[in-house]
């Protein structure tokens, strides 16, 4: 008998990747996850629009721009559970150290007094995505079902929880040994 | 950074006076940056390192210690700095009409200090006046009773290079002598048998030294005295813990930081009754075989230190303090030390870190005081109230004692009351007493709330009115602020999570960040903003800063917030919208009007559509 698949799609924003890195440190149970899980909108199977509504989405990385908070919504649209993963996702995490610093002074750290900087000039062409006053945690743009706290989550809790999404379990109160630190 | 040359050397002078003076003693670096800050009007960088090199400890030390307390500033406060009051019932009594005046008859605003650094406006959130709002200090003078007309005469005289003195109303009992000479009010409205009755200094020590120092002890416990300070804990018992200790000297410290706004009896005690706090601190002393008190004096009642030390070399005349009292073999000091203003300095192994000259951080516990307090030494710290009742207790007998008050909370309390109420003010009562009766006797009507035990205490609803005020049902350092049906509740509640957040000691991530966080939450529920997920999280993370900090000011920060959403969710469901079950405060184009306009482009709000 097939069971159908979870519909899942993940994001990176302003993230360095490392969650979804976790996501892939299941090893041998990445064989499993191929055979419960179908990704739609991910950098997994690049696929860069959703074709299809989600029944999870997974985010990682806070909003630092505007294209963070468009592909955001977004997510929220079309994903039935929305679950921040990791602490950039939860409160702006490092991108997050510039927040209280001025705009002026922060872009003309990157583009003027920088010691790699050549061409100095605040970039300003209108395809590039409008930078945010500061870095926000998912959870200030859209509603957060869940939070998987981690730098990045272990590959376990990310696992335990597709698999109670999979059993139609409720998110609370998960595994503690799996989101200790120390 | 440049520095100007003889604003440096006068500095360096400055600072090797005051080393000498205090023969390098590290503890008192505290004192020495008060003088700093009173002489400069700020702490000057070189300040930190000379004293550093002078004290021979590191340099991040003296900054750590310079940049904790309110009162140090690295930038010139002026030669008058006023500090207004801007607890809760300052506002309720009209803070916002004379900040305005201050503002507009100095011509800055507050947080600034004007260009020709003549004054100085700043606010703080608690100096002990809650009785006779709006209150402010400037350079250390207590002013009462604020209008705005009397603040346009202040600033002309600060204008003028005035005396402040020349300002001062006369006050009322020990605050008209001379040595104090504050406008200060007592509002002793109910006089009871400990505090505010005829009492000799010296009887009760005669008493206990007659009997011996472990009697005392038992004496103590078998009162049931328990700490007035707020956490209530039996004071025979700490005094027993500490004497058993094995230790070469051991310390007694009286606890008069009162920083929790809506007390102040502390200050009424350490005016109008001295002696039998100081009396209780000797007898203590005697028992637990302690040769040195600390009085450690929260710096908004430095008016009354000069007044103290008088009192103090009176006792010694009396052969009551200093060596061999009463011909006796026990010798026992007392010396006073200021704080710098912070409120985390009255939870008592901040206290003890502070008054050894460092930044005011708890310290882990255990090991308790009793066992490791001040230089490591056992040290028992108490209220004053603490030692006030303790003499009493000697003098008149356990039973006088156990006979007032209820089965489990024996004697009696001073309540501090404010807010909406005829007659604010210090009240001696029976512990016992129901809310109810005492907002009859100051006579408060038309009552919306009363919290009891200031802001990390409780807030009650009518409902809750015939609870009584008893360490088994609401135990109270003596706080008792009154909210009239008139009130907005919310400006007071937001009034006290801003507290928190200011007077966080910032040691630990859930009462540093968590404070803030509720906060803004609390900020996003009174726009109409908020939705019922929103009160749920900030219930959630109530709780969590509670059980997560690690000490007392955490422990309690979010009570405003819990206790009112307890007692008064009908404010908060009359805010909150039942429409949505989530709402942002997002905002594109505010968020990204700055990036905008430094790269000299238009937002694009649309992109990638
Ligand atoms: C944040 C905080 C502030 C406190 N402030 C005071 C204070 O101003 N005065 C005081 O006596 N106790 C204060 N306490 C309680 C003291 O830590 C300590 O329990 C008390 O001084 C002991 O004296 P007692 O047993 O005589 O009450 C505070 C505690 C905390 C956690
Ligand atoms: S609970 Fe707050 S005041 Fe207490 S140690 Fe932690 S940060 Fe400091
Ligand atoms: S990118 Fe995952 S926590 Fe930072």
């Amino acid at each position: 008998m097939s069971k159908t698949k979870l519909i899942v799609a993940t994001t990176s924003l302003a993230g360095c990747f490392g969650c979804h890195m976790s996501l892939l440190d299941i090893d041998e149970r990445i064989l499993e996850l191929v055979e419960v899980v179908e990704f739609n909108r991910s950098p997994i199977d690049d696929f860069k629009e959703f074709t299809k509504e989600c029944d999870l989405g997974l985010v990682e990385g806070g909003c630092c721009n505007a294209e963070n908070v468009r592909v955001l919504r977004e997510f929220r649209e079309h994903c039935k559970i929305l679950v921040a993963v990791g602490q950039c996702a939860i409160t702006g995490g490092l991108p997050a150290m510039r927040n209280g610093i001025s705009m002026k002074e922060l872009l003309e750290e990157a583009y003027f007094n920088g010691v790699t900087v050549g061409n100095k000039m605040i970039p300003n062409d209108e395809e590039i995505p409008a930078i945010l006053d500061r870095v926000y945690p998912c959870h200030e743009i859209v509603k957060i079902d869940a939070f998987l706290p981690g730098c990045a989550p272990r590959a376990d809790l990310i696992w335990e929880v597709l698999n109670r999404i999979i059993e139609g379990k409720s998110l609370d109160n998960l595994t503690y040994k799996n989101f200790k630190y120390d | 950074m440049e520095q100007n040359p003889s604003l440096d050397s006068q500095v360096r002078q400055k600072v090797v006076q005051l080393t000498k003076f205090y023969q390098q003693d590290k503890t008192q670096l505290l004192a020495m940056l008060r003088e700093i800050q009173s002489e400069f009007r700020m702490i000057p960088g070189p300040a930190i390192d000379y004293l550093a090199e002078e004290l021979d400890i590191p340099r991040i030390q003296v900054e750590g210690t310079a940049s904790f307390y309110h009162f140090f500033s690295s930038k010139n406060r002026g030669r008058y700095t006023v500090y207004m009051n801007t607890s809760a019932t300052s506002e309720m009594a009209g803070a916002a009409a004379v900040m305005l005046a201050f503002e507009k008859a100095a011509g800055i605003k507050f947080g600034q200090t004007s260009e020709n650094q003549q004054i100085g406006l700043f606010t703080t959130s608690c100096i002990g006046m809650c009785d006779q709002e709006p209150a402010a200090l400037i350079n250390d003078f207590v002013f009462t009773h604020l209008t705005p007309a009397r603040v346009e005469e202040i600033v002309k005289v600060i204008k003028e290079n005035g005396s402040l003195q020349s300002l001062i109303k006369s006050g009322e009992g020990k605050n008209s002598s001379a040595l104090v000479s504050a406008e200060v009010k007592n509002n002793i409205r109910f006089k009871g048998p400990v505090f505010f009755t005829d009492y000799a200094p010296g009887e009760a020590l005669k008493v206990a030294m007659e009997s011996g120092s472990l009697e005392v002890i038992e004496a103590i416990r078998k009162s049931g005295l328990r700490g007035r300070g707020g956490a209530g804990f039996p004071t025979g018992q700490k005094w027993g813990s500490c004497r058993a200790t094995d230790a070469e000297s051991r310390y007694v410290i009286c606890n008069v930081d009162e920083g929790e706004p809506g007390t102040f009896k502390d200050r009424v005690l350490l005016t109008e009754r001295p002696e039998l706090i100081f009396e209780g601190m000797i007898i203590a002393g005697y028992a637990i075989e302690a040769k040195q008190g600390i009085v450690y004096l929260r710096s908004e009642y430095s008016y009354l230190k000069k007044y103290l030390e008088q009192v103090l070399e009176g006792l010694r005349s009396q052969n009551l303090l200093g060596r061999r009292i009463l011909k006796s073999r026990f010798s026992f000091d007392i010396q006073i030390k200021l704080g710098a203003g912070a409120y985390i300095c009255g939870e008592e192994s901040a206290l003890i870190e502070s008054a050894e000259g460092k930044r005011g951080q708890p310290r882990n516990r255990p090991p308790f005081p009793v066992v490791s307090g001040y230089l490591h030494q056992p040290t028992i710290v108490n209220n004053p109230e603490t030692f006030g009742c303790a003499a009493k207790i000697i003098l008149k007998g356990s039973d006088w004692f156990k006979k007032m008050g209820t089965s489990a909370s024996s004697g009696v309390k001073l309540l501090s009351i404010s807010g909406d109420c005829e007659k604010p003010g210090i009240y001696e009562v029976q512990w016992g007493h129901t809310v109810r009766e005492i907002l009859g006797f100051c006579g408060a009507t038309e009552v919306l709330a009363v919290q009891v035990g200031g802001p990390s205490g409780n807030f009650l609803s009518e409902k809750e009115f015939d609870r009584k005020i008893c360490y088994s049902d609401l135990s109270t350092g003596g706080a008792f602020t009154i909210f009239s049906k008139k009130r907005d509740l919310f400006s007071i509640i937001h009034n006290h999570m801003e507290f928190f957040t200011k007077e966080t000691c910032g040691f630990c991530v859930p009462c540093r960040a968590g404070n803030t966080l509720l906060l803004k939450q609390l900020e996003k529920v009174m726009i109409g903003n908020g939705t019922a997920l929103d009160l749920k999280k900030i219930e959630e993370l109530g709780l969590l800063v509670k059980k997560a900090s690690r000490c007392g000011l955490g422990q309690s920060s979010p009570n405003p917030l819990l206790t009112s959403l307890k007692n008064f969710p009908e404010i908060y469901q009359r805010v909150v919208r039942q429409d949505v079950d989530y709402m942002s405060q997002f905002n594109m184009e505010f968020a990204t009007s700055d990036s905008a306009k430094v790269a000299n482009r238009k937002p694009n709000l649309e992109i990638g559509d």
